[in-house]
């Protein structure tokens, strides 16, 4: 029998498992501030970071929303209306999350 | 830059980040409940549905990680799906590489568990503050450790009473995600011009995501957006 087909012994696959999906979500999550440490930051690099946080949300959303069509829309309008409005976050995500469940119940 | 500027820690700021983690709650309860209710489901253990919650910590990974898992395991299927993981996880290399500026002068073990402890929620929250002109890094701490509590007890309570969560879909609880990154976005709007690559990245996402299956559409739509970013002046 090769080695890649071995059974691992209960309940040592299950921990290896969950180790080797720590390890690689670990590494996800400290390669950026890795890769970042040894860049030197140009202005040009400084501009792109700072298009980051805005663009990784939009990025994020964007597709989910539409693909949940007009309410998710409505929904995600009301939101950010509310939030620039009140500046309160926790008043943005209830306008969001109440609009949705209006139209969907009236729906 | 007045010294109150530079990065620091402080345990006041562990409690703000707390405070400031809440509007995050919502969307971590309904989805850790649902890994919780998913894994029982599948028949794992509640050891290895609160490991995974504990050490994993990333929601999307460890729902596609519930498609692959075995019963018994070899070496090959734990390179799947260490593989898979990594895959659903690189988007995180993009968060980690906006707070390095933040860390960079952090001893290294609080560094090492700031990031074990980042998701997206928790990197919004910390990027709203840090934006606002705040830098104790204990907000960004404080921040994680709650969620990664919130994250714990709802996967526990998900595990054993998944069935008795009425329909999240009725309450629009389904895109709470969603509503909360885009609430999150207002406080990051300085004009139109600084969004332009938002919209470059918002707009490369929805094709991607059109054309691959997966989760790739994240990564290509912030990179495009970092590529708008460098070359708009």
């Amino acid at each position: 029998m090769s080695m890649t087909g071995t059974i691992i012994a209960s309940p040592w696959g299950a921990v290896l498992a969950i180790a080797a999906m720590m390890l690689a979500t670990f590494l996800c999550r400290i390669a950026g501030v890795v890769v970042m440490s040894r860049v030197r930051i140009t202005p040009r690099i400084e501009r792109g970071l700072r298009a980051l946080p805005g663009s990784i949300i939009l990025a994020t959303i964007l597709p989910v929303v539409l693909d949940n069509g007009w309410p998710a829309i409505m929904a995600l309008t009301a939101a950010i209306v509310a939030m620039a409005a009140t500046r309160i976050d926790i008043v943005g995500l209830a306008a969001g999350l109440g609009t949705l469940a209006v139209i969907r119940a009236l729906g | 830059m007045s010294p109150a500027l530079r990065p620091h820690f402080s345990t006041a700021g562990l409690r703000q980040g707390a405070r400031a983690a809440f509007p995050a709650f919502p969307g971590f309860i309904m989805f850790a409940l649902a890994f919780g209710t998913a894994a029982s489901q599948k028949g794992l253990s509640l050891g290895e549905t609160l490991g995974l919650s504990a050490f994993v910590y990333a929601g999307a990974s460890q729902m596609v990680g519930l498609e692959i898992w075995q019963s018994a395991w070899t070496p090959s299927t734990i390179l799947t799906i260490m593989t898979v993981t990594a895959v659903v996880n690189a988007r995180m290399i993009l968060l980690g590489a906006t707070l390095q500026p933040w860390l960079k002068d952090e001893p290294l073990a609080r560094t090492a568990l700031n990031l074990f402890l980042i998701t997206e929620a928790g990197w919004l929250v910390g990027t709203r503050y840090h934006s606002e002109g705040g830098r104790d890094v204990g907000v960004l701490l404080g921040c994680g450790l709650v969620l990664w509590v919130v994250w714990l007890v709802s996967t526990f309570t998900g595990f054993f009473a998944g069935a008795l969560v009425p329909e999240p879909k009725r309450f629009g609880l389904d895109l709470v995600m969603p509503i909360f990154f885009g609430v999150m976005l207002v406080p990051l709007w300085k004009g139109a011009k600084p969004a332009l690559p938002w919209l470059v990245a918002g707009l490369v996402s929805l094709v991607v995501h059109a054309l691959v299956p997966g989760y790739v559409f994240i990564i290509a739509g912030a990179l495009a957006g970092v590529i708008a970013g460098m070359l708009i002046e």
